[in-house]
């Protein structure tokens, strides 16, 4: 079941540059069509064309409770620019934003603070860290600002800066940390409120590869503690793989497509997101059910029948085949897919060693694909 | 704009007239037949304006002037007489500033100097003594200690010493007493302002050219309606300290606000600040220590104001200076000169170690929270600083009262160094008098005097015209146009003779003073030893008032144009090292490279490499050289010239506001029209090179 929407932007436009807000094409495409139909009606020589630049163009995206919603682009792509328009930090061009319902874009100051001081927190690429307050001080600043009492917003700083894993550093100052920990302090502030929505802008950009990995662990780790509805900007697509639910990539300001990982590595839109999946390790983002065969409904089975072939063994439908590709590599016979306890397909070792050296994923339809893997399996 | 055809440069989009500003071959004939033109004008004007009948050529007729003198000094007049606010007079306005600075200043030289008192007159008490001498050494070496080390303590203790045992000690205090109200106010009010000017742009828009004004109309120029609002005394020359101190604060805050990482903004946004948490909370610490910079600069433009503010009244080591150089008493005006020149590095120095000061690492912190749990147990323990420095106040407060020498610095040790200065400079005087004469000599006749007769020999609407020409040549029809309307100012306020002396002056001295500090700086670029040493002489040549300059220089030279001639190079020298240096050491490595695999000699390397490309640096310095001539000639007119520094000191003696406003604007007009013209060639100088804004 799917679970209710906390975050959405319909056709959000940035456009930058002189009179920008007064741009006639913008609000006739924002007026005239219905949400569907309005998608990139303005093209990009249009813009450019007018002087401006489209930062953020016609995104549409839909962000549902507790999921890893990953927005990655190279750097000019726009998902800066898009976050900052989602947290209401960049007012739109034109587009709406609605957060549980609500929208963000219309709300008043007064109202917007008090969102942003309950719901939401986020997480910066620089750390933005306040450099004159110490780490307890800085993880105690949001609820320093909300009129919290000395005592009462320290002991909960300090219940999350032991979270991150900073317990025993909270007189430091920031200078005093490296990357690694200045990051946790942020991430720790960022928490201090206990927002319901998480914004993390590039969190791990800024530090060592083998920092940036321990990182995304210490992260997956806390998600699985606290379930936010997050929002992650990236720029490396092996991180958005690793944490994301879901990953909407852009691309010159466009969202070009919105999806789960395997689906991207299935099924890329364009050839852009093609060349981002090409060199990714795909037995570890692909599951049993994106590779298996599909079972037919033999007669002979309809009639209560055994199932015509021999099997090695059971995988579930969503083991990725990473974990799973040593035990079919190493059986004769193919295996069975299950879901639920039912059988849906059958996956042998070609199917894997495909997946493994990185061969291009044939659809296998049952009808050719039968004799294959008899072939293989003989 | 980082491309290189200067087609590009930001000027603007007119390629014809940006064309001109390439290194054309019709450029250099352009400007050497105007000035064959210019100098036929000059030799022969006076005779052919005779000749012709047209004396209106060579002076501006007097019945073509603008009666604006005689308008300020009435509406000056009428400000101070009549002008209402409706609920309060202007003068009731004015009083009413002048009774809150007077407060805060008469509380703290009670406390520095006089001692508090009850009643007036013969019928006053004194209650408590002021600080006794002790006492304020011990604060000034707890706050070295606090800011850095024993080192800065022991430095700043040294600096106050001095000014107790030579003697100077109550002079100095005057000063100090000033500088502690109009540091305060002046930061205070600077950044109100840069806050507004950062957080309103329409704000910004209206503040910024009245900060350039202010920062280029002579100091002078300011007294003479202080001085008419607010009368002779230590309340006026506040008043002058404070609006000549604020403009760098301002301009620091706003830089300082804008130089706030976006991402640290975002953050308060997103924590949810109200915009006052924003800015309190958020953008000022995080500012400040961009901002100390400004307090710094404060501080030292205070004390150089309070010098010359001793014009009007502010007393205090300025005073002495003044009048020694009244009385020509040679070894007094120096030894008040040294003193103001100890406490100018003392301020200077603690000002900039708090400025750099990095925040506490996290064991001081710990002390100071686990301090903060003994509460009542420790308050010596919490604050050990102010706690000894209150002791020793007091202490030494009470022991004076039996023995004064506690109290005040006894009379009979202080030492005086004033004879031996009178004897010394007596001594150069006898025994190198022909030769300084010979000096002085040789400059006036083939240097000084030959560019004054040119430059008073060009017929004024001939200068108009030329002034246009540069214009139009380096910035478009809009500078023409600007510098056109400000030099036709000049003429038609009738002081165009005098602002022609200004310019010879401020000329020679910018000329000689690039060709003293531009091959300083490149030999500071070039080599780390000469690098130290000039750094260090020009550190301290900027850190004292400017007033100072003029003591040694009238003891050697006397009065006259000469001696502000050097009074006015030693002060503006500093920027035209400074940027030659910058300007050289921040060329890319990798062109010198190319220039050494290329089989460069250091000279080629030095002449064909480095110095074009630090050009549009060493033009910036120029700029900022001749605007430190400029505030310095004015300066000047207390030994003797004859230009519109003149003319602003004689308004101030008169307190003809009329007058000083016009010869200070003056003075402004030609500094923003080299000022604006230097900038839009080095903007053209660095487009030519393809380097970025």
């Amino acid at each position: 079941m799917e679970k209710p929407v906390k975050l959405a932007c319909r056709s959000v436009w940035k456009l930058y540059g002189p009179n920008a807000a007064d741009f006639p094409d913008v609000k006739n495409v924002m007026t005239q069509k219905s949400h569907s139909e309005r998608h990139l009606e303005l093209t990009g020589e249009q813009i450019r064309a007018a002087g401006l630049i489209g930062a953020v163009r016609a995104a549409n995206v839909e962000i549902r409770e507790g999921e890893i919603f990953v927005i990655m682009g190279l750097s000019g792509s726009g998902k800066s620019t898009l976050v900052r328009c989602l947290s209401r930090l960049i007012e739109p061009t034109a587009g709406e934003v609605l957060f549980e319902g609500r929208d963000l874009l219309s709300m008043p100051e007064r109202e917007l603070i008090e969102v942003r001081r309950r719901k939401m927190g986020m997480v910066f690429q620089q750390f933005a860290l306040l450099p004159h307050l110490t780490v307890l001080q800085n993880v105690a600043f949001p609820l320093e600002v909300q009129g919290a009492a000395k005592a009462e917003r320290e002991a909960r700083a300090r219940e999350v800066i032991e979270l991150v894993g900073l317990k025993g550093r909270e007189s430091y100052f920031p200078r005093e940390l490296s990357g690694g920990q200045q990051q946790r302090v942020g991430i720790a502030r960022s928490l201090a409120v206990e927002p319901d929505l998480w914004f993390l802008d590039e969190p791990f950009s800024a530090l060592d590869p083998l920092i940036r990995r321990e990182m995304q662990d210490e992260f997956l780790r806390l998600q699985s503690m606290l379930h936010k509805t997050i929002v992650f900007i990236t720029h490396d697509f092996d991180e958005a793989i690793r944490l994301a639910d879901r990953i909407a990539i852009m691309q010159d300001g466009e969202i070009i497509q919105t999806a789960t990982p395997e689906e991207l590595v299935l099924n890329p839109a364009t050839d852009y997101v093609a060349e981002f999946t090409r060199h990714i390790p795909r037995a570890k983002i692909l599951t049993a059910r994106s590779v298996m065969t599909p079972s037919v409904m033999t007669p002979s089975m309809m009639a209560g029948g055994p199932a015509p072939e021999i099997h090695a063994g059971d995988v579930q439908a969503d083991d990725r085949i990473e974990a799973i590709a040593e035990r079919i590599e190493a059986a004769d016979s193919p295996f069975r897919v299950l879901e639920e306890g039912e059988v849906i397909g059958s996956i042998d070792r070609q199917a894997v060693i495909d997946v493994l050296v990185g061969r291009d994923p044939v659809r296998r339809d049952p009808v050719r694909r039968d004799p294959v893997g008899r072939e293989g399996a003989g | 704009m980082s491309l290189a055809s200067p087609d590009s440069s930001p000027a603007g989009p007119n390629p014809a007239r940006v064309n001109l500003t390439r290194f054309n071959p019709m450029g250099a004939p352009l400007w050497l037949g105007l000035f064959v033109v210019t100098w036929i004008f000059s030799s022969y004007g006076r005779e052919f304006s005779r000749a012709i009948d047209a004396r209106w050529l060579m002076k501006y007729p007097s019945g073509w002037r603008l009666p604006l003198k005689r308008d300020i000094s009435d509406a000056m007049k009428w400000l101070v007489e009549d002008a209402t606010f409706g609920l309060f007079t202007f003068k009731e306005f004015t009083r009413g500033i002048a009774w809150l600075i007077e407060l805060p200043y008469d509380f703290v030289r009670s406390a520095v100097i006089d001692g508090f008192t009850v009643g007036v007159g013969s019928d006053a008490a004194q209650i408590a003594p002021a600080l006794s001498w002790i006492a304020i050494i011990a604060v000034v070496v707890a706050i070295g200690r606090v800011a850095k080390d024993w080192r800065l303590a022991a430095l700043v203790g040294g600096c106050f010493l001095y000014l107790a045992v030579f003697g100077q000690w109550d002079s100095a205090m005057v000063t100090l007493a000033s500088v502690l109200i109009s540091v305060p106010i002046g930061v205070a009010g600077g950044l109100l302002l840069g806050i507004g000017a950062y957080r309103w742009p329409l704000f910004d828009k209206i503040l910024r050219p009245i900060l350039d004004l202010m920062q280029t109309v002579p100091v002078f120029a300011y007294l003479v309606p202080i001085l008419f609002l607010f009368g002779f005394g230590p309340v006026a020359a506040l008043v002058a300290t404070i609006i000549y101190a604020m403009p760098p604060m301002v301009r620091v805050t706003t830089l300082a606000l804008r130089g706030v990482p976006t991402e640290i903004r975002e953050f308060g946004a997103m924590v949810g600040c109200t915009r006052w948490q924003m800015m309190w909370k958020v953008l000022v610490p995080s500012a400040a220590p961009g901002l100390m910079v400004g307090v710094n600069q404060v501080i030292m433009l205070s004390l150089n104001m309070v010098i010359i503010a001793s014009m009007i009244g502010a007393g205090g080591l300025g005073f002495e200076v003044l009048s020694s150089l009244r009385r020509l008493d040679i070894g007094a005006g120096l030894e008040a000169g040294i003193a103001i020149v100890v406490m100018a590095i003392a301020l200077d120095r603690l000002s900039q170690a708090f400025a750099v000061r990095p925040t506490p690492s996290h064991e001081e912190q710990v002390a100071h929270d686990e301090a903060d749990l003994l509460q009542k147990a420790g308050l010596i323990k919490r604050h050990p600083w102010s706690t000894t420095v209150v002791a020793v106040a007091l202490v030494t407060g009470l022991v004076g009262l039996l023995l004064p020498a506690a109290q005040s610095y006894p009379a009979s040790l202080t030492l005086t160094t004033g004879p031996f200065w009178a004897d010394l400079v007596e001594f150069i005087n006898v025994n190198f008098f022909d030769q300084f004469e010979a000096a002085k000599t040789f400059m006036l006749t083939y240097l000084l005097l030959p560019v004054k007769r040119f430059l008073l020999g060009i017929p004024w609407p001939w200068g108009i015209a030329i002034v246009t020409l540069a214009g139009w040549k380096f910035g478009g029809w809009r500078l023409a146009l600007l510098a056109g309307g400000l030099a036709l100012f000049i003429a038609a306020n009738g002081l165009w003779d005098k602002a022609m002396i200004t310019l010879y002056l401020c000329g020679v001295s910018v000329l000689i003073a690039s060709l003293i500090g531009i091959p300083l700086g490149v030999l500071a670029a070039e080599n780390e030893r000469a690098n130290r040493i000039v750094s260090a002489v020009i550190d301290t040549l900027q850190t004292l008032p400017s007033f100072v300059y003029l003591i040694p220089v009238v003891m050697l030279f006397r009065v006259g144009d000469f001696s502000a001639m050097i009074a006015v190079v030693l002060y503006a020298l500093a920027p035209a090292v400074r940027y030659a240096a910058h300007g050289i050491r921040n060329i890319e490595p990798q062109l010198i490279e190319a220039g050494i695999v290329s089989g460069c000699t250091r000279w080629q390397l030095l002449r064909k490499i480095k110095l074009p490309l630090a050009l549009p640096e060493i033009l910036l310095g120029l700029n900022q050289t001749i605007m430190l001539a400029l505030s310095m000639l004015v300066i000047t007119a207390l030994v003797g010239t004859r230009d519109l520094g003149q003319e602003v000191y004689i308004a101030l003696t008169k307190a003809d506001s009329g007058r000083g406003i016009i010869a200070g604007l003056s003075v402004a007009a030609i500094a923003i029209i080299l000022d604006r013209i230097l900038a839009a060639s080095a903007r053209n100088a660095r487009a030519r090179l393809g380097l970025a804004e």
